[in-house]
């Protein structure tokens, strides 16, 4: 290939990869987000075409049958994917990301094997990282699908000397790398041992990936899918380094940052370090664990028609939609009682915390699906002094996210999580199957507040008692 | 591969690491969901990789071994596109 077209294809990728920015730029705000996913995609179409270009093309029926296959099942999958599912579809996406690079360095390790040559040292390494992390990724990402989806316990996995045996398992990946560069100079013409080295690489690091994740509880997996989604782009990059190309290097370091981003939100959020998270064992089934007797304490109970007339009468109601809502499907109801409330005069606006849903940012995209308009959407921080002025906070399947322990008890496994400041409100209800407690297994002072009153019931069933209520008013 | 032309990439890769976080923090937390769908199609770059795999390669396994690698890398672009797509149109303001 002529050194002008080289220079013009590599111009192309530096276009496509300016396209990746700029669209990750755009979606600082939900008005231009749209566009710039897009953008996004025009980006890619053209690094594809460009690649195809590059070199003397010489099967091009693969190469279309696969793009082909490839694009209709990851176009079923777009289109099929319920938006509560969302967690699952990344996963799957992670796992599909990963795998992708492990198999290009695959390949790379058996093109030079196939002419007889052998790796030069430094592709030796990152072949070998690229396994590593697009591996790890492929099969962590699997047992994280597994557990969002329930085909697995969501209950940490550990048994005795698990770490030992990760461990072991990361060095059989680091021997494959001795083993590799030692080769070069051993087998000058067969490199077959190479390749077989590269091979058994991906399997220790598909144990690996195994092994890191069955011990964190199916409650964490959110920051292990962010965790991952870095991974993926990390392992891109790393295979942008192995055919040396600018685009996927580009590329996969925004995406490696944005994981890294989302997985520092996501701890924050919980109050825990990305280390603990990693570490597991936390956030199964585990029993209930509480610093206050609650015992004697006693709850206020309301009705649908009750709260219905609070509401009615009130003028400003903040929702706190929580995990609960999405497990019960009950958006849309929640939607039309905002709506009627709307109608009637009162103030109506959601508060959303960090770690609602079952991924950063998923409760908005639930909401927004329930056409839910999103500048009602309020974050956190943004709502927090508002709920001081607020008549009603009604809390939809959310527990630890309002519980005051988080700031005023220090023995708390909460203490320090950042909150919705609900308890500042005039009056709140919370909406609850039960006296379960949160998926932190403690008990919630909130619930016995006598500014607080519980509306027990299934979310959508209760909230359809509400409208009804609401529309008698 | 030489150590000069590795230090050129990694210089690329550390600059695009800043440049993503910049952009990155300035991402609202509402569409956090969609900000991840969107990267995983970002991610699915590796396809520039595959097509050369499996189109530009003599060896018939090396061939085998990319085409593998493009339907996966396939899957993470239109899928992770596609899906990103259908959240961000569902981000409406109502008037009022």
């Amino acid at each position: 290939m002529s050194d002008l077209k080289l220079a013009l294809i590599n111009l192309v990728y530096l276009v496509a990869a300016s396209l990746f920015i700029m669209g990750l730029k755009k979606l600082g705000s939900p008005v231009t987000a749209r566009g710039g996913n897009q953008l996004s995609a025009v980006g890619m179409l053209i690094a594809i075409v460009a690649t195809l270009f590059y070199q003397q093309i010489l099967n091009p029926v693969e190469m279309i049958v696969g793009l082909l296959i490839g694009a209709v099942i990851g176009l079923y999958l777009a289109k099929t994917v319920k938006m509560t599912g969302m967690p699952e579809m990344v996963a799957l996406l992670n796992a599909s990301g990963g795998v992708a690079s492990s198999l290009v360095a695959v390949a790379e390790v058996e093109r030079y094997a196939s002419i007889g040559q052998g790796i030069p040292p430094l592709d030796t390494f990152i072949v070998i990282l690229t396994i590593l992390i697009g591996t790890v990724t492929f099969s962590g990402s699997i047992i994280a699908w597994g557990k969002l989806s329930t085909k697995m316990s969501g209950n940490p996995i550990l048994f005795p000397g698990i770490r030992v045996l990760t461990l072991l398992m990361f060095l059989g990946v680091v021997g494959c790398l001795v083993y590799m560069y030692q080769g070069m100079a051993t087998f000058t013409v067969d490199q077959t041992p190479v390749l077989y080295a590269a091979i058994l690489a991906n399997v220790f690091a598909f144990a690996l990936g195994i092994l890191l994740v069955i011990p964190i509880g199916g409650a964490d997996m959110p920051v292990v899918i962010a965790l991952f989604n870095s991974y993926s782009g990390l392992a891109g990059a790393a295979s942008g380094f192995l055919i040396k190309n600018d685009a996927l290097i580009i590329a996969g370091a925004l995406v490696g940052a944005s994981g890294i981003i989302l997985t520092k939100v996501m701890c924050d959020a919980m109050n825990r370090s990305w280390l603990n998270v990693l570490l597991g064992g936390f956030g199964g089934d585990s029993a209930a664990t509480g610093s206050r007797d609650f015992s004697q304490a006693t709850v206020k109970q309301t009705t649908a028609d009750d709260a219905a007339i609070l509401m009615s009468y009130a003028q400003k109601v903040i929702v706190v939609p929580g995990y609960g809502l999405a497990v019960s499907q009950a958006q849309h109801q929640v939607r039309e009682l905002a709506d009627l409330l709307h109608e009637k005069g009162v103030e109506v606006k959601f508060a959303i915390h960090p770690v609602a849903g079952r991924m950063p940012g998923h409760m908005n995209v639930l909401l927004a699906e329930a056409n839910v308009s999103y500048d009602l959407l309020v974050d956190m921080d943004d709502i927090n002094p508002e709920f001081e002025q607020t008549d009603v906070v009604l809390i939809v399947g959310a527990n630890d996210v309002v519980n005051p322990a988080a700031k005023n008890d220090p023995s708390s496994p909460i203490y320090g999580m950042p909150i919705l400041d609900v308890d500042k409100a005039k009056n709140t209800i919370v909406m609850k199957r039960s006296m379960k407690a949160g998926y932190a297994g403690i008990e919630n002072e909130l619930f016995f507040s006598p500014k607080n009153a519980m509306l027990f019931g299934d979310a959508k069933a209760t909230l359809s008692a509400l409208i009804s209520e609401v529309k008698a008013v | 591969m030489e150590l000069n032309g590795l230090v050129t990439l990694i210089v690329v890769f550390t600059l695009a690491s800043f440049v993503g976080k910049e952009l990155i923090g300035k991402v609202p937390t509402m569409l956090h969901t969609p900000l991840t769908s969107g990267a995983n199609a970002v991610s699915g770059i590796t396809v520039i990789g595959a097509l050369i795999a499996t189109g530009m390669v003599s060896s018939p396994i090396t061939k085998w071994i990319g085409f593998a690698a493009l339907i996966f890398a396939m899957i993470n672009v239109v899928g992770g596109y596609m899906v990103t797509d259908r959240m961000l149109e569902m981000f409406k303001k109502k008037e009022d």
